[in-house]
């Protein structure tokens, strides 16, 4: 605004009125002299060669005393018929101009802007370790996977706690009082031996708990903390975590087991995994089967390990939980997280699974 | 159980090329345990021969006692220069000139590598070895050298399959329901199965003894427990040459299926136990006084087993006694008073059943088990006593001469199990079609005798089956026997779901918000003592101390479940710390376990127990979970060392107080609460200025902060470590399941901010509550940015320095309005906790 004001005292100096009305006469105007000074301008302007040159170039070529300005100012003194060519030609040339000047400014800034941040650069392989990195165990994460198999086919997870009745854990799982299970030499007994209460020794009798507050259809998996009174060395330890799943529901078979354990495999080992039944024992469940891995991603090439225990639900234990067993069946499976762990990750001694040394549990940050 | 593939072919007709290998595979198939199968001997390598002892020099010279024996190896065995006899020296001192011997000829290798060659020993050339068991791989018997019978075989033969060596035997694993397995009976019977090939019972099948002369007296039994035995036999043997040797064939036979060898007469009982499944006990009958008996042991009595352990004994006990008091725990382990000996020369045989949980609880209470009670415990074919004690006589008999008197017996009424099946249960239960004629022909397989003329099939399991007992059972017997590989896959489809719930939800944010802010999670044992305790300093008052007890811990330093999360986060640090880990963020979630009032941290005796034939009521139910102590989560963490790291960006930043409590904030906002922070009460393990209380809903629910010096020491944790824990169920309790959200004001922000000078004791956050409350709803956030103490405000005073910012939700805010705003503020900080603005 102030450059309008300053500018008024210059209106003085302008041309007197061409007499003659010959535009010849003001020769600022010709076709020549113009062209002449835009290539003047232009050829100024791209050898400008930073921003500040470019400054005293504008100033120069498109100020108010450049040629171009001046030559406007002479437009006033044409004759009327030869304003309109005149003053097209101007503003074409100075537009021309105006044009390369914007064009070399944005080259100019480029090339500034190129050096200046250049000029800033780092090192940035400088190692940046501020805060230690946290992680959740894996122990943790893989339970989490697995529920994440199980929810997405509609199962729930159940849960119960670790210090439990001797009734939940043996009794109503068809495990009879003189079961060699049921000694101090897998059980951890609270107060006494006669005291009915346990650390649990599986997950089963979450089982329990949840068909003694559910009807069927029941699905759901147990993963826990469980406990049994061996020493820690590199393949035991006394307090481990195990996942158990039960389906109880109208006519459920072995086949129905069978289909849930080849999913559960495929979702946590790939689709080349599968299993494998062995018949066996277990007082909660007849039929029983031992459960066999077909785990392809093994050291050493696919190989069968062993996974679990399952079986059908002992229509005994139905019994003990108010389950009409003339209606409904059911199956149930479990198996050892540790283990699991162990030949999914090449875990090779338990004992890393327990001491919570930080180097180990970081290697699996967040999830598995 | 042990069980040589040669034993099992001589009651299954199995095919000449089943191998040791390819029976186990199939044994597998049909439900039993193969753990390994090995060659016995399988490490001998070349030739092992008959050699016949012809003459022994005793060497006298050395510092042991050696022989220089001359050995007839056969024609073609024998050194060059002396034709059919080898000279080989032996320290060994159990045979005499005239025994016949194992020897290995140089060249041959034993088991560990052990290269046999001809070399200069004790001044002789040594030409081979005279072997023992051990040596060969046979067992672990190293009294000395292996002396083959009498005339048993040609000198220079083979002496291999004279020894058992090249046999094959499976390692069985038998599972609690299958007693059966624990035979031969049982295995020879399955492999036949198996292999659809005949099988011959050597149970049931009774063995024709000499009829005893007119007028002798068997020696008389009786049972004063019929529940407990309900059948009991004994078989009388005089006359019988207690100096008889065991023959190769059964010592090798029990060698292979790991026992020793210990007198023909024992070795007999327990050939026949493997073979049948029926434990037999042989009592010297010249140390027997009146009937032989099984009853209730009485409380104070006492009896010194076999094993030279003197038991003492009470009313759940079973024995076997005579006129002289128990002679035997029964079904477990004889008596030393009654014991055969190497002179006895009249037996008595006793074979019986005993009822398996008697037997269980027997072995249980005393910590004992022997060969019969495992078999007890898991199920003695119901009739089979006599039958394996005619055998076993009958072998008595032919191997050490003598004369039967006949057998004494009683015996309880005995209800065979039957069994209403549906026929296709089990195609219902495998999810395949299963035809009748196919569960007929598999169950009559197992022994089960079948009548198909009823629906349900009517079925009588066989008496060495007494693991039958459901239609579930013999739903098992068919499918197994059909195979499991045949059961189809097939997904079942649940009904939709809801997923985790909110809890279960919640406690996951919980975790991988203190993972993500640099915490790392350990999972420790929740056993702790008083000792680990005491190093984090607890008043003896503290509720913690009252922890629940284990009635055998693994260790007595740690007797109790854990009440607290520190100890197990201390020792974890600790542990790291060791390890060379100095800078730690550890957390963990995890049960605590607090006693209910008037609880006893050992519990009661004789708890409820109620029925399982059908769903407890629910007065049972709720007694029993009464039983159980309050199990809640808790969340906690330990820092030690710095939390930022120094580096190129700057110095270090110790983990300290204001971490921990951040860390349970952070925890607390991964479920959309705030937790409020208290200026409280921090008793130990707590630095008493150093710590706060977190509070949710007027309720203290863990602490944060600095841990006490003198705990960070006793505990073994570097100075100014900081800890924190928290109830995570009641955090996670009130947690906001749904977030309403805030309404966002697009009317312009205004900013003040103040400073106040306060009492250094007056907490930062009554200040700022002061302020927000003061300053009214204009308030948008309260936050404080700088702390100064110092000359300019006084001894004993700090300034705190506030910034707010205040909008309002339709209007730019005026002048006047930001005045008052801050005014209120200032005179409610005034009025609250003595603030001046500085």
């Amino acid at each position: 605004m102030t450059v309008r004001f300053s500018n008024a005292h210059r209106l003085s100096r302008m041309s007197a009125p061409n007499s003659s009305f010959d535009p010849k006469e003001v020769s600022v105007l010709s076709a020549e002299s113009v062209s002449e000074a835009v290539a003047v301008a232009v050829a100024a302007i791209s050898s400008a060669s930073d921003l500040d040159e470019l400054k005293a170039v504008r100033l120069a070529h498109a100020g108010d005393r450049s040629p171009l300005a001046l030559a406007n100012r002479e437009i006033g003194a044409l004759p009327p018929a030869a304003k309109s060519e005149a003053g097209k030609r101007v503003g074409e040339a100075r537009a021309a101009v105006k044009s390369a000047l914007d064009d070399r400014t944005v080259e100019l800034e480029l090339a500034r802007d190129q050096r200046v941040l250049l000029e800033e650069a780092v090192d940035v392989t400088l190692s940046y370790d501020r805060r230690p990195v946290g992680a959740r165990h894996p122990l943790t994460t893989i339970q989490e996977r697995i529920a994440e198999v199980f929810t997405a086919m509609g199962w729930e997870v159940a849960e119960g706690p670790e210090v439990e009745t001797e009734w939940f854990t043996f009794d109503a799982l068809n495990i009879p009082p003189d079961h060699p299970a049921r000694t101090m030499q897998d059980t951890f007994f609270v107060g006494s031996e006669n005291s009915g209460v346990v650390l649990r020794t599986h997950t089963s009798p979450v089982q329990i708990r949840t068909m003694l507050e559910r009807t069927p259809p029941i699905y759901v998996i147990c993963p826990g903390r469980v406990f049994r009174t061996d020493e820690l060395d590199a393949t035991h330890t006394p307090v481990f975590h195990q996942v158990e799943g039960l389906v109880v529901d109208e006519g459920i078979t072995m086949a129905h087991l069978k289909g849930t354990l080849d999913h559960f495999a495929t979702a946590m080992f790939g689709p080349e995994a599968r299993t494998r039944l062995r018949p066996s024992y277990f007082p909660f469940t007849e039929p029983s089967a031992e459960l066999d891995l077909w785990f392809p991603g093994a050291k050493g090439g696919p190989r069968w390990i062993e996974w679990g225990g399952c079986g059908m639900v002992n229509p005994r234990v139905l019994r003990a939980c108010g389950i009409d067993t003339e209606r409904y069946s059911g199956f149930a499976f479990g198996m050892g997280i540790e283990r699991t762990l162990m030949f999914r990750h090449d875990v090779t001694d338990m004992r890393d699974m327990v001491e919570g040394d930080v180097r180990f549990t970081s290697a699996f940050g967040m999830d598995l | 159980m042990r069980a040589p593939v040669s034993w099992v072919r001589e009651y299954a007709d199995l095919p000449a090329d089943v191998d040791g290998e390819s029976l186990a595979a199939a044994l597998v198939r049909a439900g039993l345990e193969v753990e390994s199968v090995e060659v016995m001997g399988g490490e001998v390598n070349g030739p092992v021969v008959v050699g016949l002892v012809r003459s022994i020099d005793e060497l006298t010279e050395f510092k042991k006692p050696i022989r220089w024996c001359q050995v007839e190896v056969g024609a073609e065995h024998g050194h060059p220069d002396t034709p059919g006899v080898r000279g080989i020296i032996c320290g060994a001192r159990n045979f005499v000139e005239g025994d016949l011997v194992a020897i290995a000829l140089p060249g041959t290798v034993l088991p560990g590598d052990f290269l046999i060659a001809s070399r200069e020993t004790y001044g002789h050339v040594s030409d081979g070895m005279i072997c023992s068991a051990r040596e060969l791989g046979l067992g672990e018997e190293h009294d000395g050298i292996i002396v083959l019978p009498p005339d048993s075989a040609a000198v220079g033969s083979d002496a291999k399959p004279l020894l058992g060596i090249g046999d094959e035997v499976l390692d069985i694993a038998v599972t609690p329901d299958r007693g059966y397995a624990l035979s031969i009976r049982g295995i020879a019977r399955e492999a036949a199965t198996a292999f659809g090939v005949t099988f011959r019972d050597p149970g049931l099948e009774l063995v024709e003894l000499p009829a005893p002369e007119p007028g002798s007296e068997p020696h008389p039994c009786g049972s004063d427990d019929l529940n407990a035995c309900d059948l009991f036999t004994l078989r009388t043997i005089v006359d019988f040459d207690p100096h008889a040797p065991t023959p190769l064939w059964m010592s090798s036979r029990l060698v292979a299926a790991g026992m020793r060898s210990v007198s023909l007469a024992v070795d007999i009982t327990n050939y026949v136990m493997l073979e049948t499944g029926q434990p037999l006990h042989a009592f010297d009958l010249g140390k027997l006084r009146g009937p032989v008996r099984p009853r209730a042991a009485a409380d104070g009595e006492v009896l010194e087993t076999l094993d030279h352990v003197e038991r003492a004994l009470n009313t759940d006990d079973l024995v076997i006694s005579d006129d002289t008091g128990a002679i035997g725990l029964a079904g477990v382990m004889g008596g030393l008073t009654s014991e055969i000996d190497s002179e006895s020369t009249a037996i008595a045989l006793e074979a019986a059943h005993f009822e398996s949980t008697k037997v269980a609880r027997v072995c249980r209470r005393h910590k004992l088990s022997s060969e019969a009670s495992r078999r007890y415990e898991r199920g003695v074919d119901r009739v089979l006593a006599p039958y394996a004690s005619a055998r076993a006589t009958a072998l008595l008999l032919q191997l050490g001469g003598g004369r039967y008197l006949g057998m004494t017996a009683v015996e309880a009424a005995h209800e065979p199990v039957v069994i209403a099946l549906p026929a296709d249960l089990p195609g219902r239960t495998g999810g395949l079609h299963v035809a009748s004629d196919s569960v007929l022909a598999h169950l009559r397989s197992v022994g089960c005798v079948v009548d198909q003329s009823t629906d349900p099939l009517t079925v009588t399991p066989p008496t060495w089956r007494p693991d039958l007992t459901d239609p579930a059972d013999l739903v098992e017997e068919v499918l197994r026997l059909i195979g499991y590989d045949a059961i189809p896959s097939e997904l079942p489809v649940a009904p939709a779901g809801f997923g985790l719930t909110d809890v279960q939800r919640d406690r996951t944010r919980v975790g991988r918000a203190l993972a993500g802010a640099g915490y790392n999670e350990v999972l420790s044992y929740p056993f702790i003592g008083q000792a680990e305790l005491d190093a984090l300093g607890l008043p003896s008052d503290d509720a913690r101390r009252e922890l629940l007890l284990l009635a055998n811990p693994l260790s007595d330093e740690q007797p109790g479940m854990r009440s607290t999360l520190l100890p197990g986060l201390v020792a974890a640090a600790r542990r790291n710390l060791g390890r060379g880990s100095n800078d730690l963020a550890l957390f963990e979630i995890g049960s605590v376990i607090a006693l209910k009032p008037g609880q006893l941290p050992r519990g009661i005796d004789n708890p409820p127990r109620p029925p399982v034939a059908g769903r407890p009521s629910q007065a049972d139910l709720d007694a029993l979970v009464a039983l159980l102590p309050e199990e809640s989560r808790h969340v906690g963490v330990v820092l030690c060392g710095n939390r930022d790291r120094q580096g190129w960006w700057g110095g270090a930043t110790s983990a300290s107080w204001a971490d921990a409590i951040e860390a349970m904030q952070s925890a607390a906002r991964a479920v959309n609460r705030i937790l409020e922070v208290r200026a409280g009460s921090a008793p130990m393990p707590w630095h008493p200025g150093r710590c706060a209380e977190l509070v949710l809903d007027g309720v203290v629910v863990g602490h944060a902060g600095e841990l006490h010096p003198r705990a960070c020491e006793s505990a073994g944790l570097p100075p100014r470590s900081s800890a924190a824990e928290v109830d995570l169920d009641a955090l996670i309790a009130g947690a906001t399941r749904v977030v309403s959200a805030p309404s966002v004001g697009t009317q312009p922000l205004a900013k003040e901010d103040l400073a106040l000078v306060v009492d250094a004791s007056v907490p930062a956050s009554e200040v700022a509550q002061a302020l927000r409350d003061g300053a009214g709803d204009l308030v948008e956030s309260v936050r404080l940015f700088d702390v100064y103490e110092g000359p300019q405000v006084g001894e004993g005073k700090r300034s705190l320095a506030f910034s707010l910012r205040l909008r309002a939700s339709d209007r730019t805010l005026s002048a006047e309005e930001l005045a008052a705003a801050r005014e209120g503020a200032v005179v409610e900080a005034a009025r609250r906790v003595g603030a001046v603005l500085r």
